[in-house]
């Protein structure tokens, strides 16, 4: 099976996975639950892939080395160092010495094997239960271009997440974003994509215009996102395989921004100002129709659908200040879902749909928080001088977000933290960094 | 000879062009520039220009730099307000009597928000600021016609530091007058 993906052909490569029929289906012992209270990292081994070949040589440590950075990066694994293995990995089809692995309180082992051949890399990976004594799910073969190497680590890294916690992987995916530079009363800004761990960065347009609170389409196809290159705020959609832009068209007002695409990838939810007064609306980008959701003297932005497309949150301040509110995806009452003290903005549905992330701002600190979709559970995650714009990983585990710094150097980075409120890190970008969005797992 | 005459020409058309689209274009804080993507797809409309007004000088009151420093071009606001305080209506009263005798200019009220919100609800707090700027000035007379607003949230602070002292001044609606296409 091949998968040509929009977001593929904006890296220009391909992946290509076959499953390995292999070994057998006993019970697994290796396991982590991410929703206990307290996770002990698993400790696991990745040896250097076996090079197959002559020129595979400096891929295969490379490959072990970015799958371990995923999964280390997560603060659920931890890594057993190389110095402490007892036996080798020499061959990838070799048996293994469980007991050697044991005996260094390895609970699992990562084999892989690569080989170049011109352009083209396959690579081959094998996970095993080493308590248990016998593999964890098949072997997989990936195979792409040398370009995309680091793709099949996390393709490797997202199988073994995978299969250790029962849950969805997030390493194989991008994040779009904003990338600053200059002084805070100058900033200029740019779209910028990477990977999610902030390699591969590709700048999308240039430093000319602001531009804000870009996000990818369901299929990761298409970018939206506003711009002030008209002059004016507007809404401006980005084909993610040729980087072509256009305007939206069917944009009533002076003034439109928060665009975010509906899961059905056709309609598009947005914010209108006319007369200094901002309103929701949907547009199909098909049919052109458009269709006014609120009708309200406040201010009502930042919208959000539910992964089942039936539902929008979204902030409004018709109580006085901003808070969080819940109405069905074609318009209608709305009800309100924060209820806590301090002002609620920039909802955003986990693709579960158990949670809805926000920012809020109390006493002058903003944090990131999530709540139940029926205003229970309310949990705040960071607090700082301000942290802002929450997205969620493609397996509705990890939040990313925009945190500034204080004062006249101030500049603003992104942070990911797990939805438990651990592992909260830094994530590299080449300079200031806002208005992270995740796109979704890649094909 | 017409080797010679051609560059002078060219350079006359650009700057022509780039002139006209910097009246039509707001964004002064914007470059010269396409759009996004550096494209040229929004090439026409656009090249974000600096303001194309000249200043002039400031101790003739019918100056532009008259109207920004002696009148005053901006009013302040409160936390999350766009209500118009007692001092901001009386330095719109002076406004609108400046664009009352001086109506060749065109108008843009830029709305502006402090760090202290999130980025979205900052652009539409904005826009409402640079709006109850625009109908106090039709209120007072001033054609609505030569009047555009635009919000720029918290992305154009003018004084830097997290403080009060400078969120105060970052609140803020600006009169921003071009030559040219009052009409």
């Amino acid at each position: 099976m091949t998968a040509r993906h929009p977001l593929s052909r904006l890296l220009g490569l391909f992946a290509l996975c076959l499953a390995m029929s292999f070994g057998g289906s006993a019970i697994a012992k290796v396991k982590i639950t991410l929703d206990d209270p307290v996770i002990e990292p698993l400790p696991y081994a990745v040896p250097d892939f076996i090079a197959e070949n002559g020129d595979a040589t400096k891929l295969a440590h490379d490959l072990a080395r970015v799958v371990a950075d995923d999964l280390t990066g997560t603060g659920l694994f931890r890594e057993v160092p190389s110095s402490a293995y007892i036996s080798q990995v020499s061959s990838f089809d070799g048996k293994i010495a469980y007991s050697d692995w044991q005996a260094i309180n390895t609970q699992a082992l990562i084999t892989g094997a690569v080989q170049v051949s011109g352009d083209k890399v396959v690579v081959k990976f094998r996970l095993f239960d080493v308590a248990a004594g016998q593999p964890l799910g098949d072997g997989l073969q990936f195979a792409g271009s040398v370009r995309s190497w680091r793709r099949m680590a996390h393709k490797v890294a997202d199988a073994a997440y995978s299969r250790i916690t029962g849950e969805g992987g997030y390493f194989d995916s991008r994040v779009i974003f904003v990338s600053e530079s200059g002084p805070k009363d100058a900033r200029q800004k740019r779209l910028a994509v990477m990977d999610y761990d902030g390699a591969n960065v590709q700048y999308l347009t240039d430093s000319k215009s602001i531009v804000l609170a870009p996000r990818f389409s369901p299929t990761g196809d298409r970018i939206i996102y506003t711009s002030y290159a008209s002059g004016f705020p507007r809404i401006y959609v980005m084909n993610a395989g040729n980087l072509s832009t256009k305007m939206l068209d069917e944009q009533p007002g002076s003034m439109t921004f928060a665009p975010r695409f509906a899961p059905d990838g056709r309609t598009i939810v947005f914010s209108q100002e006319k007369d200094g007064n901002s309103d929701l609306y949907t547009l199909n980008v098909d049919t052109g129709a458009l269709k006014q959701l609120t009708d309200a003297p406040s201010i009502e932005t930042a919208p959000s659908f539910s992964p089942d497309g039936t539902q929008i949150v979204f902030e409004s301040d018709r109580s006085g200040a901003q808070q969080i509110y819940i109405m069905p995806a074609g318009g209608g009452e709305p009800t309100r879902l924060s209820s806590g003290k301090g002002k609620y903005g920039t909802p955003v549905w986990s693709p579960r749909g158990d949670l809805i992330a926000f920012t809020k701002i109390a006493d002058g600190r903003f944090y990131i928080g999530v709540i139940r979709p029926d205003g229970s559970e309310e949990r705040l995650l960071t607090a700082s001088f301000l942290d802002e714009g929450p997205t969620w990983a493609p397996n509705g585990r990890v939040i990313m977000f925009t945190r500034e710094s204080e004062g006249a150097g101030g500049t603003a980075t992104l942070y990911s933290v797990d939805v438990s409120g651990r592992n909260l890190h830094q994530v590299p970008t080449p300079g200031s960094a806002s208005d992270p969005s995740w796109s979704p797992l890649l094909p | 000879m017409s080797v010679r005459f051609a560059i002078p020409v060219k350079v006359l058309l650009i700057v022509t062009a780039l002139a006209l689209s910097a009246c039509r274009n707001p964004d002064r804080y914007g470059g010269a520039g396409s759009g996004p993507g550096g494209s040229g797809a929004n090439g026409a409309n656009g090249a974000g220009g600096v303001s194309s007004s000249a200043l002039g000088d400031p101790s003739n009151p019918a100056s532009v730099a008259y109207f920004n420093k002696s009148v005053g071009d901006r009013v302040h606001f409160v936390v999350d307000q766009s209500t118009l305080t007692d001092e901001a209506r009386g330095i719109l009263n002076g406004q609108a009597k400046w664009l009352k005798t001086n109506p060749e200019y065109a108008i843009i009220i830029e709305g502006h928000a402090d760090e202290q919100g999130t980025r979205e609800y900052n652009i539409a707090l904005g826009a409402r600021r640079a709006e109850a700027v625009k109908n106090y000035l039709i209120s007072q007379g001033v054609a609505g016609s030569h009047m555009q607003t635009i919000s720029y949230g918290k992305e154009r602070p003018i004084a830097v530091c997290s403080d009060e002292a400078c969120y105060a001044q970052n609140r803020r609606a600006v009169t921003v007058l071009s030559v040219g296409s009052g009409t």
